[in-house]
Formats: C-alpha cells, sequence, structure tokens
C-alpha cells in the first residue's frame, strides 16, 4: 500500500463514517473497513476502478468530484478523505471547502511540487518535471493544479481552515531532511484537517 | 432461432402456473379472490434455498425473461442477454424467477382472465394494481417455491419500482437489490407521456369505455398510437438519428412523382405499434402505466426518501444510462443519495450508452461487467 495510505488509518476514529473522494481501486477504503471497522463510501468516474471496488465489495458510486458535493449533507461524514487527487481537480480550493461541510474532519494527501528534484529539474532542463511519481509531460498529465507545500499551508490560512495534524512521508529517500525541510524535501503531504 | 441452443442460453423452458386461492386484498381496497402466477425459473435451487434471484418486469415484459419455448421460436426471451450460464445473472449459480404480474396479459391473471364472479372476462371491472400488490403477490409466489429470502431481487424501469418496494415491505426477505433505469417517482413529463398514451386507447372507438371484449373488437389502433409514444421515449435522438436519420423506404423528393414520401422511422414506429396492439391488452396498458404514475416511494413517509430506506436493510446496486431521458441518471442518483443518507449500502454506475431508456435491455460491456461482478460478490 503507498505510503500516505497507511499513515491515514492513524487518523481514523473506529467505526466510523468515512467519505473517500477519488477512491481508485479502494485499496484505502477495503484496509479502513478491514482495520477500523469504519463505514464508507467511495467516489470515482474510472470505469475499471469502480470495477475493482465492486470486486472488493465495497460501496462506490460513480460521480464526478468536479461536480461538487452537492448531493451530500452537511456534517454527515466524521471524516472526508481525498489521496493524491487535489492536483487533479478543476477547482481544488472549492472542493476542499465542499469535503469540511460534508465532514467533521477531512484528510487530504497530495504530492509536492517543491521538491528539490521537481526544482532542480526545471532549473537545469527548463522543462516541466517529469519523475517516477509523476510521470507525465505537461499536455497529457491529469494532474492540473500543482503546489507546494507552502501554497498549501497559505491556501488553509486565506479560508480559515485549521490544521489538526500535517505529515510527510517519503517514499523513497530524503527520509531524515523531509523533517527539517518539508518544502524541499518531502514527497507527499497528509493533512488532517478541519474547520 | 438457429438449429442449435447458444451454450450460454438457458435452453428450452416451459412456464409454470400457480393458482393463489388466498384472497389478496389489493392498495384500491378490492380483493382479488383467486388469481394465477405464471412465471418460469432458470438454474438449480439450491439446498440451502439461499440462491434465488427474482426479476421483476417492467411495463411490456412478462414471465419468458431468458432461452426459448419452441426450436422454432425467432427470438429468446427479453432479457436473454443477462440471464444464462455466465451471463451477469450467472444461472450456474443461481435459480432465476421470472413471473408475469397480475393485471398484465401474458398469463397471470388480468383484465382479459375471466372473473369468477361473472363467468366473463374482467375488462374494465378488473381492479387498479399498485406496485405494492405486485410485491405482495411475487412475495406469496415465494412462499410457494420455499423461497424465505431472496439473494437478490432485479428490476429495470418500473422493475426497479418493485426492487424498491420489496427491499421496504420485505427488508428480511431481500439481501441485495439491483435497481436499474428507474426511479423514486415519476416525474411530471413522465406521467404526461404516460396520460397521452392511456388518451389514444380511450380515445380508439374500439375501445368501449373498456368492455371491448364483450363487443368483440380491440382498439388496437389507439394501443398502436400508445405503443409508438412510449417508444420514442424509450430512444434517444441520438440513436434514432444513426439507425434511420431521414433514410426514405418508400417515395421520393423529386417533383413530379405523385408518390408519397414515408420515412423510414415512420415505419418503424409503425411496425412496432401494430405488433404491439396485437400481443398487449389496452386495460392492462392503461393499468401498468397507471402503477407508474401512482409510484412514489417516499409518499408515506413524509416525501423524505431517506426515511423510506431506513426501513431496508438490502444492499443495493443502482445502475443508469447517459442517454436515458424517460427515467435519467439524475433519477438513479436522488435513490443513491437517498440511500447514503439512509446510511445504507450502495453502489452506483452511470454506464455511457446511445441507447436511450432501452439500453437497460441491450448488450453493453460496461453494463454487464458492472452487474456481473456485483451479482459475482452476492453470497449463497
Amino acid at each position: 500500500m503507498r505510503i500516505d495510505l497507511n499513515e491515514i488509518q492513524h487518523w481514523i476514529q473506529q467505526g466510523s463514517r468515512i467519505l473517500d473522494l477519488g477512491c481508485g481501486d479502494g485499496t484505502l477504503l477495503k484496509f479502513l473497513i478491514d482495520t477500523k471497522q469504519v463505514q464508507g463510501y467511495g467516489l470515482e468516474i474510472d470505469a475499471a476502478q469502480i470495477n475493482a471496488c465492486i470486486d472488493k465489495g465495497l460501496n462506490v458510486i460513480e460521480q464526478n468530484l468536479d461536480s461538487g458535493l452537492g448531493n451530500f449533507a452537511d456534517k454527515s461524514f466524521d471524516t472526508v478523505l481525498m489521496t493524491q487527487a487535489l492536483q487533479t481537480l478543476h477547482f481544488p480550493h472549492l472542493v476542499l471547502d465542499e469535503m469540511l461541510r460534508v465532514g467533521k474532519e477531512c484528510i487530504v494527501t497530495f504530492p509536492n511540487f517543491g521538491h528539490w528534484k521537481a526544482r532542480y529539474y526545471l532549473a537545469t532542463r527548463g522543462r516541466m518535471p517529469v519523475s517516477d511519481l509523476l510521470p507525465y509531460e505537461w499536455y497529457n498529465t491529469p494532474n492540473i493544479h500543482f503546489c507546494t507545500f507552502n501554497d498549501f499551508e497559505v491556501l488553509c490560512r486565506e479560508r480559515n481552515i485549521k490544521v489538526i495534524h500535517r505529515q510527510v512521508v517519503n517514499e523513497q529517500s530524503g527520509q531524515t531532511l523531509k523533517d527539517f525541510m518539508p518544502n524541499l524535501f518531502g514527497e507527499t503531504a497528509i493533512y488532517h484537517l478541519s474547520k | 432461432m438457429p438449429n442449435q441452443l447458444p451454450a450460454d442460453s438457458v435452453g428450452l423452458v416451459t412456464p409454470q402456473t400457480h393458482r393463489f386461492t388466498a384472497p389478496l386484498l389489493l392498495a384500491c381496497g378490492r380483493t382479488l379472490d383467486e388469481y394465477e402466477l405464471v412465471y418460469e425459473t432458470y438454474g438449480q435451487l439450491n439446498a440451502a434455498k439461499s440462491n434465488a434471484v427474482l426479476i421483476c418486469h417492467a411495463l411490456s415484459g412478462h414471465h419468458h425473461a431468458a432461452g426459448y419455448h419452441s426450436m422454432d421460436d425467432k427470438r429468446p426471451g427479453w432479457w436473454d442477454a443477462y440471464i444464462g450460464p455466465g451471463k451477469p445473472i450467472d444461472t450456474n449459480k443461481f435459480f432465476v424467477v421470472a413471473l408475469n404480474n397480475i393485471g398484465g396479459c401474458h398469463g397471470s391473471t388480468g383484465p382479459r382472465s375471466i372473473n369468477p364472479a361473472t363467468g366473463k372476462a374482467w375488462g374494465a371491472d378488473f381492479p387498479m394494481i399498485r406496485v405494492r400488490d405486485w410485491v405482495a403477490s411475487q412475495a406469496r409466489l415465494a412462499d410457494v417455491l420455499g423461497i424465505d429470502v431472496w439473494a437478490a431481487i432485479i428490476g429495470g424501469s418500473l422493475g426497479g419500482m418493485q426492487v424498491m418496494r420489496w427491499a421496504l415491505d420485505y427488508p428480511e426477505r431481500i439481501r441485495h437489490a439491483v435497481v436499474i433505469a428507474s426511479a423514486l417517482k415519476l416525474s411530471a413529463q413522465n406521467i404526461a407521456f404516460n396520460e397521452a398514451a392511456r388518451k389514444a386507447i380511450i380515445s380508439d372507438p374500439n375501445f368501449c369505455d373498456g368492455d371491448y371484449i364483450a363487443h368483440n373488437t380491440l382498439p388496437k389502433n389507439g394501443l398502436a398510437v400508445a405503443r409508438m409514444i412510449g417508444h420514442i421515449t424509450y430512444l434517444s435522438d441520438f440513436a434514432m438519428g444513426e439507425k434511420f436519420g431521414r433514410d426514405l423506404r418508400s417515395g421520393s423528393f423529386e417533383l413530379g412523382t405523385a408518390e408519397p414520401v414515408e420515412f423510414q422511422i415512420e415505419s418503424y414506429l409503425r411496425y412496432q405499434g401494430d405488433s404491439f396492439a396485437n400481443t398487449f391488452d389496452a386495460n392492462s396498458y392503461i393499468r401498468i402505466t397507471k402503477a407508474l404514475d401512482y409510484f412514489d416511494l417516499a409518499r408515506e413517509y413524509g416525501d423524505d426518501p431517506v426515511n423510506a430506506f431506513k426501513q431496508t436493510n438490502a444492499k443495493f446496486l443502482v445502475i443508469s444510462f447517459s442517454t436515458d431521458w424517460r427515467f435519467a441518471p439524475e433519477r438513479s442518483r436522488e435513490i443513491v443519495n437517498a440511500l447514503v443518507g439512509a446510511n445504507r449500502s450502495v453502489s452506483y454506475a452511470e454506464i455511457e450508452s446511445k441507447h436511450g431508456h432501452d439500453a437497460f435491455l441491450l448488450p453493453d460491456e460496461r453494463y454487464q461487467q458492472v452487474f456481473g461482478r456485483y451479482l459475482a460478490g452476492v453470497t449463497i
């Protein structure tokens, strides 16, 4: 399982009600059901991923996050999750507002575009970074709204979003450096938020 | 029908009939003292009787959902694409029951049946039927077959309404509910189409206030127009354009020709209407469309479908089709939202299709995948 998914479980209450936005093949939702006995729904638009969720016996609902969460009532979930999908949305800030309306708490993970490799790539080659984690060209990438950790912190301040926890995880190198200079050495951010 | 049955067909099937002698109190307040249900079964009921699946049919459906009645049949049952060995409703796993609802005209007690009290056909006097009456009669059929709990109940369109009613009225007797191209209630536009169809029927001089059988006639023209109206709404603009366009069946636009122009779509609709009018009963059509109009799952729950679904225990699969404007995806999303609000298990897929409402009957790769994978996960 992806390292950010593994960390998320610590912030999920036993038996809580979960909404997972862009749930992919349902790995995280299944894990949380098995380990935390959560009651959960996943939202997804990709047909193959929806099939994978159905194979796992999960509740998966076909829904485009860019059309909002207007069909879910205020505070109707304990936690609304969104892992590695923020950067693919047309209006990430509005979806974030919606997540905080629908959920008592939110957990968001996203890749750090301020990581030194991305900066080095851009600085030395003068071209948009392509890496193992983000293996797309600028024109075909689903990731259309990149941000750095610092950008996200500013967004939270501007929108009066309370950061309950913040954590930086690295899949590979820079395990020590990331704690000192997360915006330069952190690969993936995990934010635990409330309003 | 080819000389050989396809390998994934349930094969040759024979309808069965059961006569019920305990009176059935209907929602309209009247009672059917006795009635018959005609049904077919596919696959084997297991020893634990835990693998039974009920198919609820839509407006023009019936008990012949899969397989062939004889080697001379031109076509198999109406949902053969989805019922059979290895198909989404896999008859290697499930024992499938498909019936004809009361009030219909394919063998179960309906307006063309003999009213035992008078010795004559019921005709216009046949009671008005609601979806809950069908479900109550289906529950009695389950009793006869020894099925306490259905592994799944499945239906499209009006059939989906029966599935939801089952989940509410018999929450302990249904484990999985598959609701396809359906709605919590009809919209005003939808009722309007039904009323136009009914008006076509009762305006036919041969309708005779519904007692056409006593008058030895049939309101075929009215019924054909009713079907034409319905059929237009089951297709999408795109599918109709792609299939027929402005192609001519006969005639020409050239000046000086006496031949009148007939578009392919006109000929097609007329054929659909006429063949339907030859096999369907006008009083049944009126009753079944009225049942559609009356259905409103949340009416008795303060008009709140969330409250309604709190009565249910089943797990739901809801499916809609992108170009279906008679039972639009939005209507299915209302079902899904209410189930989520009621904290019930639900999965939802919106299938990209160009076939409008008819898509729920037609083969489609993604539809078959979602449907089949979901049912593969149903324990028996």
